[in-house]
């Protein structure tokens, strides 16, 4: 019956949706007119998220419109939590394979699911996608205090196997085991991807994250693999670091890392625990890389949601992620317009959002970079 | 509702039905959660294993020793090697009078031991952790006066199932190139340590419990973890309960410890979150660590064995000494633990007699003098 009823309000909302035109956008990017700006615009696929991650984006359009973008948005409201009002993942996907390029704020994945499904929206999606590399970039900013300054670190983490497989079963009550999946050919995949990104950055290192000490042969593959491919690079110093060392040399030393390539779960952690040094989730922005797409989201996957509708959330990592976006689709002009303007704001520090320890808001914020955009 | 009612009647006819047989059978396990058996408290001295290890081991063994004889501690030390021996089995392994030992005394303190890399026999920690049951770590991180970090007032306790999870040790090869790791969660296990954390923040006047856990990626195996330890908080009601992602407490943790006060955990995540709480206030040479067993109970110090500076007095002991205290915590002797424990405090906070790795000049004999004359 309840089934019934949900299938039945998707339905509904999905016709709605059509036939509304995407009546979530309220912003002139999306219903541009052609006529003003002429050819040469790039959709872009929009993805708001839960939590904060609708307000965030709109944000991040209002942005753009005051800065005359030539981005046009493609908006698809997706969610796990909310699965009635949610867009069908293959339309999502379709979107997305003809933009190449995305922006996603973060989905929330709840703890279980209703039908006892392993893998969570976030899973299918970057599977469905083949979004293998997860790049957060993580860098002190101007103007937020926090306790370890001029950190500027990459890591790279492989996203679509290891502990985050979604293979699990309950072999005999009580006792449940989970298969982490380690493959040769996304070790070799993932390490290459962290080798060219040092390569075409100008990067001198790369670190390997791993517990291959415990894990022998998953781990140890990983490792193997990334040790096969710093031959190739022969002027990229390789270096191999143990998991929970790696932490511990994070909150105490953070400066001697350069580039860190992980796999799937270690990448969580100290993406997370980077975040933190720097100012927390709502200030580092990240990228999924598939051969042929890039998926921009903030690089802490936080859907911060007891802050829902209190216009309080810190657009900065959203608006780092339309200049990467900008970058990316060759619009650096306006990246870089962003950019600066966001940086004088973080910069003088009389707007700071509460999670900098001002008391502005979401609006406050974004009002005072637009009015910064030159 | 009938059952009450015929224990009743059974009751004013005189036969008294125990609820406990209806009892036991539902909590299923048993775990002994209080300090350390209780059977030899009237002898006085007590004997505990020691076991120095490898590298500065003997050093920093010696200095806790001379601190606890300064400090008239009831205790007998029973030094073993635990260097392995070829087996019957032609396997190599810990020799049998190590293991007797702390199997008779029960409570052992343990030096760094130096696991060869290749040599063919598993990690010796990993055997002792088996051999005696050790199901719980302990690892308090507490920030000392006197040694500044960039992370101030950081006072969390995390507490690590030992025995399963991503340490099963249960792994192949499937096809060339394609590897499974097996991560085991039982209830059993879980339960276990739910429940030694709960209780271990109610006899230190704790708070907070906090599990950390990922159910939202791997939702039957961590997701089996958090229902044991969300069951187990129902009967602690006294202790706040939260839970939290993994990532969330890397996050939050790094920004501001103080959100934290008991973290209950799966085998990897504590692996990784002791390590980093650790980070936060100076390193692996100040942080106590405790093994809670169904067998014993084992106190190490987590430092590697530092084989540079190995025999030249220059290691600190604080790690082994801060460990040791704990351990005399455990055994109910307070009053000598707390003694010890604020002379310790007191040197370091001072800062005269500094070992190299806090930024000091004294050698290892000078900061253990100074620690004996305080006490």
């Amino acid at each position: 019956m309840a089934m019934l009823a949900r299938n039945l309000g998707r339905t509904l909302v999905q016709g709605l949706q059509t036939s509304a035109s995407r009546s979530i956008q309220t912003t002139a990017a999306v219903n541009s007119d052609p006529g003003t700006h002429g050819g040469n615009r790039t959709t872009c696929t929009l993805i708001p998220g839960d939590g904060v991650g609708p307000e965030l984006v709109y944000a991040l359009q209002e942005v753009f419109k005051a800065a005359n973008v030539p981005v046009d948005f493609e908006s698809y409201f997706l969610s796990e939590v909310n699965p009635v009002l949610s867009a069908k993942l293959e339309d999502v996907v379709a979107s997305i394979q003809k933009n190449k390029v995305c922006i996603k704020g973060i989905l929330a994945t709840p703890d279980y699911s209703v039908c006892g499904e392993l893998q969570t929206l976030n899973m299918k999606l970057r599977n469905e996608l083949d979004l293998y590399a997860n790049v957060v970039h993580v860098r002190s900013l101007p103007g937020v205090k926090t306790r370890h300054q001029d950190i500027d670190t990459v890591i790279i983490r492989e996203q679509t196997e290891g502990e985050y497989s979604a293979l699990e079963h309950e072999s005999v009550p009580g006792i449940v085991e989970c298969l982490k999946i380690i493959t040769a050919k996304k070790s070799m995949r993932i390490a290459k991807f962290a080798f060219d990104y040092a390569t075409k950055n100008n990067r001198k290192k790369v670190t390997a994250v791993h517990k291959a000490n415990i894990m022998k042969l998953g781990d140890g593959l990983f490792l193997r693999s990334c040790e096969q491919m710093a031959k190739l690079y022969p002027r990229i110093q390789f270096e191999k670091m143990i998991v929970d060392n790696t932490t511990m040399q994070m909150v105490s030393h953070p400066h001697q890392f350069d580039v860190m390539v992980t796999p799937n779960l270690y990448g969580n952690i100290v993406d997370n625990l980077a975040s933190g040094l720097v100012g927390g989730a709502g200030v580092v922005a990240g990228a999924s890389y598939s051969a042929e797409t890039v998926v921009f989201e903030p690089g802490a996957r936080h859907t911060f949601a007891e802050a829902v509708g209190k216009n309080v959330a810190n657009p900065t990592a959203m608006f780092l992620c339309g200049t990467k976006m900008l970058r990316h689709i060759n619009l650096p002009s306006y990246s870089d317009m962003i950019n600066n303007a966001l940086h004088t704001v973080l910069k003088d520090g009389k707007v700071r959002t509460k999670d900098l320890g001002g008391q502005s808001t979401t609006q406050d914020f974004t009002r005072a970079v637009i009015a910064n955009i030159h | 509702m009938a059952a009450r009612l015929i224990q009743k009647i059974l009751k004013s006819i005189g036969i008294n039905v125990s609820r406990e047989t209806n009892a036991l059978p539902s909590s299923g396990i048993k775990v002994s959660t209080t300090p350390a058996c209780g059977r030899s408290y009237s002898s006085g001295v007590r004997k505990v294993t020691l076991i120095p290890g490898d590298g500065i081991g003997p050093e920093i063994s010696a200095a806790v020793q001379k601190i606890f004889t300064a400090a008239n501690v009831p205790i007998e030390w029973e030094a073993v090697d635990v260097t392995p021996v070829r087996g019957p089995d032609g396997m190599f392994g810990i020799p049998q009078a190590a293991i007797d030992s702390v199997n008779t005394n029960k409570i052992g303190l343990k030096g760094p031991l130096m696991t060869p890399v290749g040599k063919g026999h598993r990690s010796l920690n990993l055997a002792l952790r088996k051999e005696f049951n050790l199901y719980a770590n302990v690892r308090p991180c507490r920030s000392l006066e006197g040694y500044k970090t960039l992370y101030d007032n950081v006072d969390v306790v995390t507490i690590r199932e030992n025995t399963e999870g991503e340490y099963s040790g249960i792994e192949h090869e499937i096809v060339d190139g394609v590897v499974q790791s097996i991560k085991l969660i039982t209830e059993e296990a879980s339960k276990r340590v739910a429940e030694y954390a709960f209780q271990y923040a109610k006899n230190n006047n704790r708070k907070k419990v906090t599990v950390v856990h990922k159910a939202n990626i791997m939702r039957m195996s961590d997701g089996l973890f958090l229902r044991c330890v969300r069951d187990m908080a129902n009967n602690y009601p006294e202790i706040k309960f939260e839970e939290k992602y993994l990532d969330t407490v890397c996050l939050n943790m790094v920004q501001d410890p103080n959100k934290y006060d008991v973290l209950v955990m799966p085998n990897l995540y504590g692996d990784i979150l002791s390590d980093m709480c650790a980070g936060l206030v100076g390193g692996l040479g100040l942080t106590p660590s405790g093994n809670m067993g169904l067998n014993g109970a084992l106190f190490e110090s987590v430092h590697g064995t530092a084989p540079d500076i190995a025999g030249k007095d220059l290691a600190n002991p604080t790690a082994l000494l801060l460990s040791a205290v704990m351990m005399l915590r455990h055994m109910e002797l307070n009053s000598h633990a707390d003694k010890i424990e604020q002379a310790c405090f007191a040197v370091i906070k001072e800062g005269k007699y500094l070992t190299g790795d806090l930024g000091g000049k004294a050698k290892c004999s000078e900061f253990t003098n100074e620690i004996c004359s305080k006490l």
